[in-house]
């Protein structure tokens, strides 16, 4: 017990933590580097000469450097820019989409009374019990009938609609942080909701919005099945996608290099908004995970 | 500029029109939802009751898809590999994010800093995760059996997903790697928002360490630890990306999971029909799923 009091000082300048502060930057330390080996030694293994990413056993550190598996990657079919833009034209457009739309409907719901608001929280709500993966298979047979499949515009709009439970609680919630006076007070002054809303109510939930056009450009950007389903032709191909494409199982020998290649090209985007925008990415996560 | 004063604000006119207004905001958002999310219910629930192949003629046939989906031994083996999957990947996935949680709790940079590190994993994409970690673990050319093999722990012969534990071990380590993070900044926050008089006065009671964690840290979090469990749950429930990418669903099939099965159905053998059964089976699960979650949640917060 005494001892602990001498000690306690001492921690409570480094915070309060489980371990010795030693012990806790070596564990931290060991942890760190245990998640980032994979990540590390698939950059390497994009940067090596494509024939030494071949070699068994492979050697942790590469004899050369070379950009040649990217060079390649160009090549892959209609090509990695090509894929590229593909991604980037289906993640601005589900951005802007549920952004707009989140906006509209967070800003009704929080406001408003109006009749079908109980029918439309209900939807939201059966959309969070019934998992996605479950009406694939009829959005398949109706997106073909109406020649929506191969189609980015027709992948962003079902993208948007699963960002929409999500986004729309982040907005309201937004929304019902703002003193109705304020609100108030624009209408007094002659302000129609519409226009309270642009001027005077938007530029309040900036930060929300950031964590929901996050979250939608992540998600339309790293999604998997649903384009795998709909997305048939390579043209349409997105980044994720493209990967399928280096994968041995249907092209005889795997490229190795030139898969870790595409994979670092797929992560470039994320690590870089995330670095970026941590904050907005990390209360999203939290203001997600409660209402679930 | 129109007249205007504080009555209008409560004007029967001026509500009417606020109540419209209303529906106009949430009408675009709804329309997606009615499009891309109900109608598709309704769609998959109907199609569950034909044969529906992709081309050529839909035929009504009742029960016939669930009556072959109760009988499919292959299903019930699905299932199988699911629920062991989620059996095994829940405990983990939640210690090392309790783990990892208590050791970054803290507000420090150097605290700050490896908090980014450890939740890198979780950002990237899991498609590209997945191919990662394909790679990661492949026999020849990957390093992990490398490394493990210059620090003589292990000399497996053959491939790692060509054979039954190992394959499914690897997706495992695959998901702690990239899930453990996310849970850890739920876990973490909870922990923050415990008040420091709480644990300074367990202290003076002498609960300190282990004890601390297990008889008052956990307790006031409990809801948070609920909500992770079962986020977890539904999503292990709901693996494909990780086992069509790495295993792709071998050896021998042993690893395809029930949504893989769902895909292989539907838009491999084209049994639209059938792949809608298996639809409506597995989103009657997930309901059941959060409907234990709901009241878990909600009787947490009784207390």
């Amino acid at each position: 017990m005494t001892n602990k009091m001498q000690i306690a000082p001492v921690r409570a300048r480094f915070e309060k933590q489980i371990l010795p502060l030693r012990a806790w930057v070596i564990v931290c330390s060991a942890i760190s580097f245990l998640i980032l080996t994979p990540l590390v030694t698939s950059l390497l293994s994009s940067l090596r000469r494509p024939t030494e990413a071949q070699e068994s056993p492979p050697r942790l550190w590469p004899r050369h450097f070379s950009t040649e598996s990217f060079r390649k990657l160009t090549g892959v079919s209609d090509g990695v820019w090509h894929y590229i833009a593909n991604s980037l034209a289906l993640s601005f457009g589900t951005l802007l989409g549920t952004v707009l739309l989140s906006v509209l409907a967070g800003f009704g719901f929080a406001r408003f009374n109006f009749i079908g608001k109980k029918i439309f929280f209900g939807s939201i709500l059966l959309m969070i019990m019934i998992p996605f993966q479950a009406i694939l298979t009829p959005l398949y047979v109706i997106f073909s009938q109406l020649h929506l499949t191969n189609n980015l515009f027709g992948l962003c709009l079902i993208y948007i609609t699963y960002q929409l439970p999500f986004s729309i609680f982040v907005m309201k919630n937004s929304f019902q942080a703002i003193p109705k006076s304020i609100e108030e007070s624009a209408m007094v002054d002659g302000c129609t909701p519409w226009s309270t809303l642009r001027q005077v109510m938007f530029p309040l939930v900036i930060p929300g919005a950031i964590s929901v056009a996050l979250f939608a450009f992540f998600a339309a950007w790293n999604e998997f099945l649903a384009a795998l389903i709909l997305m048939t032709d390579q043209p349409h191909y997105t980044v994720p996608i493209m990967l399928t494409i280096l994968n041995s199982r249907l092209y005889g020998q795997t490229d190795w290099g030139l898969m870790q290649a595409g994979v670092i090209v797929t992560m470039i985007p994320c690590v870089v908004l995330f670095l970026t925008l941590q904050k907005y990415y990390i209360q999203g996560l939290m203001a997600g995970s409660v209402k679930s | 500029m129109k007249d205007t004063s504080e009555q209008k604000l409560s004007h029967p006119n001026f509500l009417r029109r606020r109540a419209i207004t209303g529906a106009v905001f949430t009408v675009p958002a709804f329309l997606f939802v009615l499009v891309f999310f109900l109608i598709p219910l309704v769609k998959v629930v109907i199609m569950s009751f034909q044969d529906y192949p992709l081309l050529g003629e839909i035929k009504w046939i009742g029960l016939s898809n669930y009556r072959e989906a109760f009988a499919d031994t292959e299903l019930w083996r699905t299932v199988k590999v699911t629920l062991l999957y989620t059996v095994i990947v829940t405990p983990l996935l939640f210690s090392f994010a309790l783990f990892m949680a208590l050791l970054i709790k803290g507000t420090s940079k150097l605290t700050k800093f490896f908090r980014t590190i450890f939740f890198l994993p979780v950002v990237i994409g899991f498609g590209s995760a997945s191919y990662l970690w394909y790679w990661f673990t492949d026999k020849m050319v990957g390093p992990m059996p490398e490394i493990l093999r210059l620090l003589h722990l292990g000399t497996q012969s053959e491939p790692w997903i060509g054979s039954m534990p190992l394959a499914l071990f690897v997706v495992i380590a695959l998901v702690v790697w990239k899930f453990s993070s996310f849970q850890m900044i739920l876990l973490m926050a909870a922990i923050q928002g415990i008040p420091s008089e709480v644990l300074e006065a367990a202290e003076l009671d002498g609960a300190t360490g282990i004890r601390q964690l297990r008889s008052v840290t956990l307790p006031l979090i409990k809801r948070t630890i609920s909500l992770v469990l079962i986020l977890s749950v539904a999503g292990s429930l709901l693996a494909f990306d990780q086992f069509y990418i790495v295993t792709g669903g071998g050896p021998d099939g042993s690893t395809i999971t029930t949504v893989f099965d769902i895909y292989r159905q539907s838009f491999l053998q084209f049994r639209l029909g059938y792949g809608a059964a298996l639809s409506v089976l597995a989103a009657l699960a997930l309901m059941l799923v959060s409907l234990v979650q709901s009241r878990v949640l909600r009787s947490s917060d009784d207390e």
